[in-house]
């Protein structure tokens, strides 16, 4: 069970996240309607996830995400997942190239959807895994140029690439793509090679996708 | 004219403030004028004997652009004269570069009128000025004659060439002529501010065309923010509304799926003694088809809805200016896009303006030109934006056809800025837009 803050200006979402998380065996300790009850709630309750949406009073324009990197700056270890109404990669890379990217989400508000996957994305940002939305990565690992180095992976690998960069671990990887973890593996080293990623660095799993969001971002 | 109007009571005239006030308008437009006199006639001889060198241009553009704030002086000292003010014919640039405010200025009819009043002012008025205060001041001498010859005595006095006045009550003849003098001093100065003041208003004034262009731009700008603010309040509306009814939706759609899917792991599971364990499994999977099917179809109402939003007004403008949300759009376009825009937060007109110009440039880039790529650059220098889009296709793009950017090019004109589109047969087709940044 973990114990959840969650921040969302919709009173039906607010409701409908409250029920999903608690049929997930999770509790909500405060739900909330603003970016500063938000920061409010996070320093009274000290919870072990932060779920919060993009666009929240009181200026409706990126207040939840502000909040989330403010967060994060006075406890760099707080799992945050943020919701987002649509997918932009400025916000991504406002998001994951201030800091750390561990125990960070960015999810389309979509997929609250898909229930188990959502309730997964959370389980996966508590145990420090960052998870990206799939249209971010789809849109990102799209190959631009000629000579992006991301025109030099073979669309397999590209494929293990934007999984891996939604936080699959290899043998999730493995079962969704039905080859053998070995395989996976063998793709991974590849795929850091053509991009020139050190494979020893930490969390290497996003380490690609997140090189793109500083190219984005740059 | 007020004071034309006060000259009707003329012995009330003499008696009012009105004279002192025309005495000090001509005096110091006397001083005035000749200065403007010389500046333009340094100016413009300089200008024209150096035109050959170019630096004359320059030399003459000033002369012309000086007359901009001699008319905003001369308008301000009109209030001595004239109660009732005159309008500032210009547009306003207020935040405009040098550069910006120079071209727009030359263009401007005003400014060739108020040219016009500079001209007049030293040869005309400063000279009529002159002759009224001339007459002012001898007769101020002669009115206090008796003074100067009491103060002078023995030495004589002429007040007659050749004819010395013995004492100063023979001088009072003089004080005579001197009152009679400034009288005719008084009505002349009136007559003269009078016709300075019908002058001024003439070619300093907003003409009936200005202010009629000047209120029809005025009414677009309005007709442009009010239907950008209902944008803004229809994509608000969806955001809160519908679309997170939609979520909503799905949500509990997914929790529904889960439960039939549970319901069906259990019956399956339980009822292998029974035919009806397994009916009740076989219903409740396909059941939990059919919510995965709605499911799938709220998901996708939401995708085309949130297109919608985006295409109205995108978040990401407002929150991190137009680079970001060019970006953005480079990254979903289906043809390669280079973006370069070397651009600071912009006031939201001016951004959203640029915004849509591009995206209207990259989806016709896309659907008609056959482009393999296409380049946007823009640059904010001298307190303009000018953007470009470039494609490489086959060109031959007829701007006046699309009601798309004939309707950009209607909000870039409102904003005072310029869409031009030039798409030879065989390419490339470049469209520029440049728009002052003062919003």
């Amino acid at each position: 069970m973990l114990r959840v803050i969650l921040a969302e200006d919709s009173v039906l979402l607010r409701a409908g996240l409250t029920e999903l998380l608690g049929l997930g065996g999770h509790r909500v300790l405060a739900a909330v309607g603003d970016a500063p009850a938000l920061l409010r709630a996070v320093e009274a309750e000290r919870p072990d996830v932060v779920v919060t949406d993009v666009r929240m009073p009181p200026g409706l324009r990126d207040e939840g995400l502000r909040a989330a990197l403010a967060l994060r700056s006075r406890d760099p270890g707080l799992p945050v997942l943020v919701l987002s109404q649509y997918v932009a990669t400025a916000y991504a890379t406002q998001l994951f190239t201030g800091g750390s990217a561990a125990g960070l989400g960015y999810l389309l508000k979509d997929r609250v959807g898909e229930v188990e996957e959502f309730l997964d994305a959370v389980r996966r940002v508590h145990g420090g895994q960052t998870v990206i939305d799939p249209e971010v990565v789809r849109v990102l690992l799209a190959p631009r140029r000629a000579d992006d180095p991301l025109a030099r992976l073979t669309p397999r690998e590209r494929e293990v690439l934007a999984l891996m960069a939604e936080g699959l671990n290899n043998q999730a990887l493995a079962a969704r793509l039905f080859v053998t973890e070995a395989s996976v593996v063998k793709h991974a080293g590849s795929i850091f090679t053509k991009l020139e990623l050190d494979p020893t660095e930490g969390n290497r799993r996003v380490l690609a996708v997140l090189a793109h969001l500083r190219g984005a971002g740059a | 004219m007020a004071v034309w109007r006060a000259l009707r009571l003329p012995l009330r005239f003499l008696g009012s403030w009105w004279p002192l006030r025309c005495w000090a308008y001509l005096g110091s437009g006397f001083v005035l004028g000749y200065g403007v006199l010389c500046a333009l006639a340094l100016l413009l001889g300089l200008g024209v004997l150096l035109a050959v060198a170019g630096i004359g241009l320059v030399l003459l553009a000033g002369a012309l652009a000086g007359a901009v704030p001699l008319g905003e002086l001369e308008r301000r000292r009109l209030r001595w004269a004239e109660p009732e003010p005159v309008a500032d014919p210009h547009t306003s640039l207020a935040g405009a570069g040098a550069g910006a405010w120079l071209r727009t200025r030359l263009r401007e009819r005003a400014t060739w009128r108020e040219f016009g009043y500079a001209l007049l002012f030293g040869p005309v008025f400063g000279a009529a000025g002159f002759g009224v205060l001339a007459l002012l001041a001898l007769s101020l001498l002669l009115v206090v004659a008796p003074v100067i010859v009491w103060a002078l005595a023995p030495e004589p006095v002429m007040l007659i060439p050749g004819e010395a006045v013995a004492g100063p009550l023979e001088a009072l003849g003089g004080t005579a002529v001197g009152l009679a003098g400034l009288v005719l001093a008084a009505y002349a100065a009136a007559l003269v501010t009078g016709a300075q003041v019908k002058t001024a208003r003439v070619l300093l004034g907003p003409r009936e065309e200005d202010a009629r262009v000047l209120e029809l731009t005025r009414s677009r700008v309005r007709l442009v923010e009010a239907f950008e603010a209902e944008r803004r309040r229809i994509e608000r509306d969806l955001h809160d509304g519908a679309q997170q009814q939609l979520v909503a939706l799905s949500m509990t759609l997914g929790l529904a799926e889960l439960e039939l899917r549970r319901a069906a792991g259990a019956e399956g599971a339980g009822g292998t003694t029974g035919a009806d364990g397994a009916d009740g499994a076989t219903r409740a999977d396909g059941a939990a088809v059919l919510v995965r099917r709605a499911r799938e179809e709220a998901k996708l109402a939401l995708a085309q809805l949130r297109d919608l939003v985006r295409g109205m007004h995108p978040q990401v403008l407002t929150d991190h200016g137009l680079a970001a949300a060019v970006a953005e759009v480079a990254l979903r376009h289906p043809v390669p896009v280079t973006v370069d825009l070397q651009v600071p937060r912009l006031p939201e007109p001016v951004e959203v303006t640029a915004y849509f110009t591009v995206t209207e440039a990259l989806a016709n880039a896309a659907k008609h030109s056959g482009a393999s790529r296409v380049a946007v650059a823009g640059r904010v220098e001298g307190g303009r934006l000018t953007l470009t889009v470039t494609d490489d296709g086959r060109g031959g793009a007829d701007p006046g056809a699309g009601a798309g950017l004939a309707g950009l090019a209607d909000r870039v004109a409102m904003l005072r800025g310029r869409l031009t589109v030039s798409s030879p047969v065989g390419g490339p087709t470049r469209l520029r837009v440049e728009v002052p940044c003062s919003g």
